[in-house]
């Protein structure tokens, strides 16, 4: 398709410049026009006036369809032991393969035996299994290389990975190799009832807006979706399938990992497993705000996040960070305090079971998406929280 | 050394927001940016030349505005700019946009490519991979420290969930960085006059020999199909009272759900 701005029909309103997200639509002798930066969104065609604005279908377009059956989740593991979002994978991979009426299987490196079964009794039928050594680690173009191998031999359909670091790293690689589409982040994904394609919902525009992408015509449709975003399936110890072993020869990388160095524990590093959060934002007004909320959190065994303000003024390290450049949480608890709520924060933790927002501003976003809004000064509600809870938990 | 920072002219997005009524974004005064992450990887390419000698070039595919952000980066001290413009490039998606780069690349030759760790507008982080998949050589995503770079090896630091990795690579290779790696100069007034003489070197489809179908709408495999505003509302419940009140309030509703 193509967007095409029919020049005798503009009138130089400049309407239809304002509703491009993409800054594709630019102003040349007095009429619109349509630039690179064009992706084919189709926002701009409702509103113009003087309905200039068209698609057009080129011959081109209606290429055939890949081939393909079965859905793939790329079961990521560090240390050996399973990462969660595998099993969150297996939750979404689960209901797309029962749309299709086709297979899930999980693609296992490193790791052992045993892990490849929990994978079938968190919902694959079927494992492929490759403990070669070099796997034992994360490595780009190893990892980037037996998988697309296993694409081009398997043929699935659909193949989903975690947005973890290294998930982003090499499946990218993945794509371009077998030069398929790949979107980033999805916060949803379907099957589009018409068509049979997978429909791929992510948030653009530092989450201000969500896009809906299709990958029409090649195959496999590829997507990673960030941790805790999507739900586990249910475990089932009975559950029984195939784990098919893989070799790994020839397949060499040209970088090394010499050494991997933890640096994080306790709270930094569970955020994205716990129950409750203790996030902090600008109002915190810096350490003071933030002593705060650490010591709430040690009342509630929770963990503390920030927004992107609070981290950009230097208050917290980057990795408490909760957003669209940070991690995504989905804890039964998220207590947000003194942060307005761009939607930037909200894409990371709007999935949270329960979210109470503090926050002096009645208008402040963040009461959009909240169940509980207290307005009010954080450093008042919080260390009065802290109090009552110590009494109610004896402390 | 040889190094091509690949950069992206982007919206700030910090400034963007919806308008409510027609579900469309409001622009209307979002100044264009260099992508904030590009600056650190323009940075990290003017630190690589002080090490160890050679030139920076600075790249970026665009409509012509773009040369704006080209003359930027020559103002902080960037030897040479390319700007990729073509029509033809229209609709291009992170797999036609990393294909167009890597044509453009293997022209310019190059031994360390580096780009931001992700563009804000789009935040996908695929482009970097897959320009390395198409040319062919190793990348290491997130470096957040230079150990070591020598002619045919180097040494980094790559930014993990617990901590970091120490790994080295070959050459050629891409890197994509993040803010800890440095902080980015401000322009000199040097940089600033030589900024306004220089040449910005344009290059179009055809120049870097690529092929219609791989490029653009055509040699894109993921389409938009639509764009929506973000859904909010759930249940809701605004506390009243005074602050006390309020605690009190919220205190017995999170036992009764058995949240504490």
């Amino acid at each position: 398709m193509f967007i095409r701005i029919q020049k005798d029909k503009c009138s130089g309103c400049e309407t239809c410049i304002d509703s491009c997200p993409y800054d594709a639509i630019v102003m040349k002798d007095g009429k619109a026009e349509i630039n690179e930066l064009c992706q084919i969104c189709s926002a701009c065609l409702s509103v113009c006036p003087e309905g200039a604005i068209t698609e057009t279908e080129e011959n081109s377009d209606k290429k055939e369809k890949g081939q393909g059956a079965g859905v793939w989740v790329f079961a990521e593991q560090r240390d050996g032991r399973l990462a969660d979002v595998s099993l969150e994978l297996l939750g979404v991979g689960g209901m797309l393969a029962e749309k299709r009426g086709a297979e899930l299987s999980a693609v296992l490196f490193g790791s052992t035996e045993k892990e490849a079964d929990e994978l079938i009794k968190w919902g694959a039928d079927r494992v492929y299994h490759c403990s070669a050594e070099i796997f034992s680690r994360f490595n780009d173009e190893a990892y980037s290389r037996l998988l697309s191998d296993l694409i081009r031999q398997y043929r699935p359909e659909i193949v989903l990975a975690g947005a973890t670091p290294a998930g982003r790293s090499f499946i990218p690689r993945v794509a371009a190799r077998l030069r398929t589409g790949l979107t980033a982040d999805c916060t949803s994904l379907d099957i589009d009832s018409e068509t049979g394609n997978l429909l791929q919902v992510r948030p653009a525009f530092g989450g201000n807006i969500m896009a809906a992408i299709l990958c029409p015509h090649t195959r496999p449709q590829m997507a990673t979706v960030r941790p805790r975003v999507m739900k586990r399936s249910e475990y089932d110890s009975g559950r029984k399938g195939a784990i098919i072993k893989v070799t790994a020869d020839n397949i060499t990388s040209r970088t090394n990992v010499i050494e991997t160095v933890k640096e994080v524990s306790g709270a930094a590093l569970n955020l994205q497993e716990a129950n409750i959060i203790v996030a902090g934002g600008r109002g915190t007004d810096g350490q003071k705000g933030f002593d705060l909320l650490f010591e709430l959190a040690g009342v509630l065994n929770a963990s503390v996040a920030a927004s992107r303000a609070a981290v950009d003024e230097g208050w917290i390290p980057y990795r408490h960070q909760v957003g669209q450049t940070g991690k995504t949480v989905g804890p039964k608890l998220y207590i947000a305090c003194g942060i307005s709520g761009a939607v930037q924060h909200l894409v990371g933790m709007q999935s949270s079971d329960i979210i109470v927002a503090i926050n002096k501003n009645p208008d402040a976003p963040i009461f959009n998406v909240a169940n509980y809004c207290i307005s009010g000064d954080l450093f008042e509600i919080v260390p009065m929280l802290t109090k009552k809870l110590k009494e109610v938990k004896g402390l | 050394m040889k190094t091509i920072v690949c950069i992206k002219q982007v919206p700030d997005t910090a400034e963007v927001r919806i308008n409510p009524e027609t579900n469309t974004l409001i622009r209307d005064g979002v100044p264009s940016i260099i992508n904030p992450y590009d600056m650190h990887a323009i940075e990290a390419g003017l630190y690589i030349k002080e090490k160890t000698g050679g030139s920076v070039t600075v790249l970026t595919m665009g409509p012509p505005q773009a040369e704006t952000a080209l003359r930027y980066a020559i103002s902080m001290g960037v030897d040479d700019a390319v700007l990729l413009t073509d029509r033809a490039f229209a609709g291009s998606d992170t797999c036609a946009t990393a294909y167009i780069l890597s044509k453009a690349i293997e022209q310019l030759g190059v031994d360390i490519i580096i780009c931001g760790k992700q563009a804000i507008d789009g935040d996908t982080a695929q482009v970097s991979p897959e320009i390395a998949e198409f040319l062919d050589i190793p990348h290491i995503a997130y470096i957040r420290k230079f150990d070591d770079i020598k002619n045919d090896r180097i040494v980094v630091q790559r930014l993990m969930d617990e901590g970091y990795d120490l790994v080295e690579s070959s050459l050629p290779v891409l890197l994509t960085v993040v803010r800890e790696l440095n902080d980015p100069r401000m322009p000199s007034l040097k940089g600033k006059i030589a900024a306004k003489k220089a040449e910005v070197k344009k290059m179009s489809a055809s120049d870097i020999g690529a092929g219609e179908d791989d490029i653009g709408l055509k040699g894109s495999p993921t389409q938009v199909r639509n764009i929506f505003a973000p859904g909010t509302t759930k249940d809701r419940k605004i506390l009243e009272g005074a602050a006390e009140e309020q605690v009190d309030l919220l205190l017995k509703e999170l036992t009764e759900l058995k949240c504490l």
